[in-house]
């Protein structure tokens, strides 16, 4: 078990540059999901973590030691590969003892170790078969074990569900949590799923074009994300980003959306955004769970405005509504029983505690 | 109105499927009649050879019918197995082959592991030249060869010319090219992921080499040493050129150089022996036929 730090840490492929600086401090026993698009940086951030990749600058600390120059053997790390990775030719046991066996460990210990690791995953009746004879599921388990069995400082995972289906994929998420309940080693998990990202980590580290966009609890990211770009990546349906602008209406702050939609900002809003220049290009970024049907009565700060619905998508637990706003496509949440038709047209609600504002040039969330 | 639907699509399927099944008989008419065609083209040489091997010398020269033996007998075959002469040629082919196909190995498997896996300077364009030595014919280079070895004689006094053994350092610039090129596909062929994880599983190189690569590509390796045996045991040219001798002959020459005396063929012994010869690799290779058509195919489906 250690802790992991990444300082400055440089990737250049030729004159591309694919990490960009990251600085990044794992601690013991924790659970970090690096996720973002493909083309990121986070597989390669992996990599380097792993020793598979050379860094072009920076530090890389595993358990306080740096690690740069050391090979991948000697870093002891374990990593779990997208599509398994598992050696064909040797059984489920085999291929577990693998590493085991080269550093030359005593059988007895081995065959504790496997048992035990084959045990934790569930996977003891198929310790004999060939990865072949095995299922999509089954293999990412001995995946799992085969570093398991090493006790390494640092898990690695790369995309590690991403060959799965989808009912298979919520299922091997929960086993991954439980393992780690189990092991507690700590781990650096990549994926470009944000679902997984959020349920498994205890921080998720959000990456764009080889940089750290935002670091946080999943909850963190969520309701304060820092970037547009975070804010639009985390949540699902995405967050909506509509153009507006702030004026002052008799000694209120309002929020302007279209020449028809203009809304009132409650009080703890108005007195962060007050300071904003009313020229300023800003956009609203609202999540599609904070737009719903309009009730009669409603909160302070919810604010109703009537539409038209382009589309709707009944969901069974909740429909999800479509329209526009000057062209700018919304998406909305409403209860299946709201009575949202294709076509139609709808009184909405906007809950406006729940807002926030970006900067339209810079996209940063003010 | 369901039923109604039933009863119009069924007879449809029928039909297609009818008429499916007729082209596909056509097409098995037309690739039996072609196999035969090639099994006749490709089988008649053999069997000329065994019935002319089962014939006298009188019978041979005979003008009766060539294709029949009337008066079956081995004299040639137990003329043959008793020559010493003959078991020295097949002694040196087996010696040869061995060698050439374990030296082969120990070359190119760790070569093709190199050019496939460890990026360095120039070894795409390595891989690329080395199957390029492979299409210089080998009439091409005896003459080059032979000054090689005759200037390697006057310098250091080691005489290689007329030695069985020379031809272990002359086949291999046969082998060597293609097996490498042939291994480079197989070991290109095997996720890059499943080295990585060797590796952080604490494998060295030659660990990952030897316990997976090597395992793994195993139909690959087959293939190739079947083709190493062939080559060795089949070439002609070079060792007619380097071995005289008849105690350092391999068996195509030596049978062509002792059994044509001036222009007397002893057409039965030639073809008892060519028979003979064709044996080993026939033997293999029926052995080892799943696993040679699994190594020249695997490469074609997983691109």
């Amino acid at each position: 078990m250690a802790d992991v730090a990444l300082r400055k840490v440089v990737k250049r492929y030729d004159d591309v540059e694919a990490v960009r600086g990251i600085d990044l401090d794992i601690a013991d026993h924790e659970f970090i999901v690096l996720v973002g698009p493909s083309g990121c940086g986070k597989s390669t951030t992996l990599r380097m973590i792993a020793g598979l990749e050379d860094i072009s600058d920076g530090d890389i600390m595993i358990g306080g030691d740096v690690v740069n120059d050391v090979p991948p053997k000697d870093r002891d790390i374990a990593m779990v590969f997208q599509n398994y990775a598992l050696y064909p030719h040797m059984t489920v046991a085999e291929n577990m003892s693998f590493g085991l066996r080269l550093k030359h460990y005593p059988k007895a210990e081995i065959k504790a170790r496997v048992t035990e690791a084959a045990r934790l995953l569930d996977i003891t009746d198929l310790i004999d078969r060939k990865p072949k004879q095995l299922s999509g599921g089954q293999r990412q388990r001995v995946a799992m074990g085969r570093a398991i069995v090493r006790n390494p400082k640092v898990f690695l995972f790369d995309e590690p569900l991403s060959n799965l289906d989808a009912k298979l994929r919520v299922q091997m998420r929960i086993e991954i949590k439980k393992v780690h309940q189990k092991v507690r080693t700590t781990t650096v998990y990549v994926t470009h799923d944000q679902v997984e990202a959020m349920t498994l980590a205890d921080r998720v580290v959000v990456m764009n074009k080889g940089k750290i966009e935002q670091i946080g609890t999943p909850n963190e990211l969520y309701h304060k994300p820092a970037t547009r770009f975070v804010a639009g990546f985390i949540g699902s349906p995405a967050m909506n980003f509509i153009p507006c602008r702030l004026e002052d209406v008799g000694g209120t702050l309002q929020i302007r959306l279209t020449d028809r939609i203009a809304f009132a900002l409650p009080p703890a809003r108005a007195a962060r955004y007050n300071a904003l220049p009313r020229t300023e290009k800003l956009l609203l970024g609202i999540r599609p769970e904070h737009l719903t049907e309009s009730h009669a009565h409603h909160g302070p700060g919810v604010e109703s405005f009537d539409t038209v619905l382009d589309v709707t998508e009944p969901m069974g637990m909740e429909t999800l509504v479509y329209f526009g706003l000057d062209g700018t496509p919304v998406c909305g949440r409403v209860d299946p029983n709201a009575g949202a038709t294709d076509g139609a047209p709808m009184r909405l609600a906007m809950d406006l505690n729940n807002m926030h504002l970006l900067n339209e040039a810079t996209g940063v969330v003010l | 109105m369901s039923s109604v639907t039933i009863d119009k699509a069924a007879p449809t399927r029928t039909v297609k499927y009818g008429s499916m099944s007729r082209d596909r008989k056509w097409a098995l008419r037309w690739s039996y009649f072609f196999l035969t065609l090639f099994a006749i083209f490709s089988l008649l040489p053999p069997i000329y050879m065994l019935v002319t091997s089962l014939k006298s010398s009188a019978e041979i020269s005979a003008a009766t019918n060539p294709w029949w033996v009337f008066h079956p007998t081995l004299e040639n075959y137990i003329g043959l197995l008793t020559s010493n002469q003959f078991l020295r040629f097949f002694w040196n082919s087996a010696l040869v082959s061995i060698f050439v196909v374990t030296i082969t190995m120990l070359i190119s498997v760790p070569a093709a592991f190199a050019l496939a896996r460890m990026r360095f300077w120039g070894s795409a364009t390595l891989a690329t030249g080395v199957f390029l030595t492979y299409l210089i014919p080998d009439s091409l280079l005896f003459i080059p060869l032979f000054k090689v070895f005759a200037l390697f004689g006057d310098w250091t006094g080691i005489q290689l010319i007329n030695r069985w053994y020379v031809l272990l350092f002359i086949y291999p610039t046969l082998t060597v090219p293609f097996c490498t090129w042939i291994m480079i596909g197989y070991f290109a062929s095997i996720p890059k992921e499943l080295d990585e994880a060797a590796i952080i599983d604490g494998a060295s190189w030659f660990q990952t080499l030897t316990r997976i690569f090597i395992p793994v590509a195993l139909p690959g390796l087959i293939a190739a040493t079947i083709f190493a045996f062939t080559v060795s045991w089949a070439q002609f040219l070079y060792p007619l050129v380097f071995t005289t001798s008849t105690d350092q002959l391999v068996l195509p020459v030596g049978i062509i150089t002792t059994l044509i005396k001036g222009d007397v063929f002893n057409w039965g012994q030639i073809m008892t022996g060519a028979l003979l010869g064709a044996a080993p690799p026939l033997i293999i290779y029926a052995f080892l036929m799943d696993y040679y058509i699994a190594g020249l195919t695997a490469g074609a489906t997983k691109g």
